[in-house]
């Protein structure tokens, strides 16, 4: 019987086996962050180990920093960040701090660098780690102890998760974007639907998406509960890496390609699940609750918790409608915001802020309008297209690279019960600042957003 | 890694879905580079309201967490699990577990307990009933114990074995050093590095 891509690159990387024991799996590539690394690093210090390939680990700083140039206000996460220095200099890892031209949100350097590559495997301490499965890798986040572990002996202990296909039949019309797909997904299967599981997304629209609308797919895998997510590389993905930094040149380019073009699941492959989704029936996608699962079409109304006929799920209506401060029946499209924030690992990369210039172009915004490049870049390359003008002049805000708004872990934040636009990947409850609001959109939802200051679409305008 | 092996305990009814890592410890709380102090973010936003079940005192001492499906969503943060540890807890009961914070559970030493909802359910009732109420939660018998109530849970044998000796993994990765170093001598020439 064949095998899925999933299994092939598993496969590839078992350095052991052993009967009623879960896999000793190779780890490819670790990505670092200041957040999640510290522990891990004092870990390593009391038991005396060293890193043990610092050779396949990179460090940035993105959750803390912020995107306002001078240095952080806030102490203590200017400690956090000044403790990642010190420990990457101590064991010998090299990292992007602040101010560097490499620094950037840990997801969109890796792919930037040609670092992340078809077919490895490639952990980091956080949840979007699977935003690298849109290469056909096998990407997945971790918790610190798992850092500390990936660190001393660059493996990790784990069970093959089951397989999962999500099929993507049709095209995507014109005006839908990879990320109201994956929104689609996750409002269908729900955020436990992949639990377990490592999905392979699959079909024509797929094929169809560039690798930044890939990544923007594969980014939000874990808000369906999927241990990763994963699409088979072709000419896209080669063609995305090609002449990158970090990516096989000459000889090895040709024999990485041979290689590569192996990874794609066999015709005769079974997976553990399959779950198909109508492509051309889909239109721009919002959220309304506080889990990434609670969404709708724009064009539909605030759903009543009677709608659904789960208790569970009935209770959970109930309560994200109250903290939303939402009344069921109202038409999405008049939803007020009160800021429009554009950026993330989910939409930082360039074609996002393109796709949101190309909307704000000749146009003002009539709210407060961050827009937060993934990585300093995308800051240049915006620049050198001259996408920080078309903001500005728009009146939005032209920020430095880092995680921003996404999570407010920098000064970047809500106000109790101010309501977002947000092109990034959690509407939980405070997940933007305490008492904040947010409804997740694609970046051309956020940008038609800002210019009306309800929730829209660019074929509203 | 504290080991586990049966433990008796009050518990908390935590009656809500999808209680993602965010809510168990608001990122305000991840800025800290040591690995204690915590609890005192436990659920840091809901426990400004008053009538959030952990601040009831019929609860107070409470070690076991009884929840909603989907405990746990979300962010990787582990801290979320060293929040509960600190707190008192020793084991989280629920009928469906986020991927990475089950695994960082068991990395740590508490234990996630994955039941059918309705025993989740009939555990909540239980315990509301009678907050006094004691759960055993046992972990060489595979078993979850409250009054008439024995429901049995599932939990592969190499992750019980490791919580009831309390084995680190890295200490039992580093004996097979030598499979490792063999794997890497075999690895595809063009795989990147970082320098």
């Amino acid at each position: 019987m064949g095998r899925t891509l999933a299994e092939k690159v598993w496969e590839q990387h078992v350095v052991r086996r052993a009967e009623g024991e879960p896999d000793l799996l190779y780890i490819d590539l670790h990505l670092i962050h200041e957040v999640t690394s510290p522990q891990a690093f004092d870990g390593l210090r009391m038991a005396g180990r060293p890193v043990r390939r610092p050779e396949l680990t990179i460090a940035t700083e993105d959750h803390n920093v912020p995107t306002v140039l001078g240095p952080i206000a806030d102490p203590v996460s200017r400690a956090q960040v000044e403790t990642l220095r010190k420990n990457a200099a101590e064991f010998g890892v090299r990292l992007h701090p602040m101010g560097d031209a490499g620094q950037g949100v840990v997801h969109i350097i890796g792919p930037q660098f040609g670092l992340t590559q078809p077919g490895m495997t490639i952990v980091c301490g956080d949840s979007h780690t699977s935003t690298h499965g849109a290469f056909g890798a096998i990407a997945f986040g971790i918790g610190t102890s798992e850092v500390e572990h990936v660190l001393a002996t660059q493996t990790l202990p784990a069970y093959r998760p089951k397989t999962m296909a999500i099929e993507v039949k049709g095209e995507l019309p014109v005006g839908v974007t990879a990320k109201d797909l994956i929104l689609a997904i996750i409002a269908k299967i729900g955020t436990g639907g992949g639990q377990g599981h490592i999905v392979e997304y699959r079909g024509e629209a797929v094929r169809n998406l560039s690798m930044e609308g890939r990544m923007t797919v594969c980014n939000m895998s874990i808000e369906a509960g999927a241990r990763a997510g994963l699409i088979a590389p072709d000419e896209t993905t080669f063609e995305y890496l090609r002449g990158r930094p970090h990516a096989p040149s000459g000889e090895a380019w040709d024999q990485a390609v041979e290689y590569w073009k192996t990874l794609r699941t066999d015709d005769d492959a079974v997976f553990d699940k399959v779950v198909e989704i109508d492509a051309a029936a889909l239109t721009p996608f919002v959220t309304w609750g506080t889990n990434p699962g609670q969404g709708a079409p724009l064009g539909a109304d605030v759903p009543s918790p009677e709608q659904f006929a789960d208790p569970v799920e009935r209770a959970a209506a109930e309560r994200a409608l109250e903290y939303m401060g939402l009344t069921a029946g109202t038409p999405l499209r008049d939803v007020q915001v009160d800021t429009v924030f554009v950026g993330s690992c989910t939409n930082g990369r360039i074609e996002d802020l393109r796709a949101a210039a190309e909307i704000l172009r000749g146009r003002s915004v009539v709210t407060r309008t961050l827009i937060v490049p993934g990585s300093m870049g995308v800051k240049k390359a915006a620049e050198e297209e001259g996408l920080h003008e078309v903001f500005t002049a728009a009146g939005a805000e032209w920020r430095e690279a880092g995680c921003s708004m996404c999570l407010g872990m920098n000064p970047d934040t809500l106000k109790p019960g101010e309501r977002s636009a947000s092109t990034s990947n959690r509407n939980f409850e405070g997940r933007q600042g305490k008492g904040g609001r947010t409804h997740l959109v694609s970046p051309q939802v956020a940008a038609a957003t800002a210019v009306t200051g309800r929730l829209t679409a660019p074929a509203d305008l | 890694m504290d080991a586990f092996t049966t433990h008796t305990g009050r518990a908390v009814p935590l009656r809500r879905s999808n209680v993602d890592t965010d809510q168990i410890i608001p990122a305000v709380w991840l800025k800290q580079v040591s690995r204690t102090g915590f609890e005192k973010g436990l659920f840091a936003a809901w426990r400004e309201d008053p009538s959030f079940v952990l601040n009831d005192p019929a609860y107070e001492g409470a070690s076991i967490l009884v929840s909603g499906p989907d405990f746990g969503t979300g962010s990787s943060r582990e801290h979320a699990v060293w929040a509960l540890q600190q707190y008192g807890f020793r084991a989280v009961i629920a009928s469906r577990f986020g991927d990475i914070f089950r695994n960082n559970s068991t990395k740590m030493g508490l234990l996630p307990v994955v039941l059918p909802e309705d025993v989740v359910k009939s555990l909540q009732d239980a315990v509301e009933a009678d907050p006094k109420t004691e759960i055993t939660v046992d972990l060489v018998e595979r078993q979850v114990r409250a009054g008439d109530l024995v429901a049995p849970f599932e939990i592969d044998d190499y992750t019980r074995w490791r919580l009831l000796e309390g084995l680190d993994d890295i200490g039992l990765t580093l004996r097979h050093a030598d499979a490792v170093e063999e794997y890497e001598n075999g690895r595809q020439p063009w795989l990147p590095t970082t320098v």
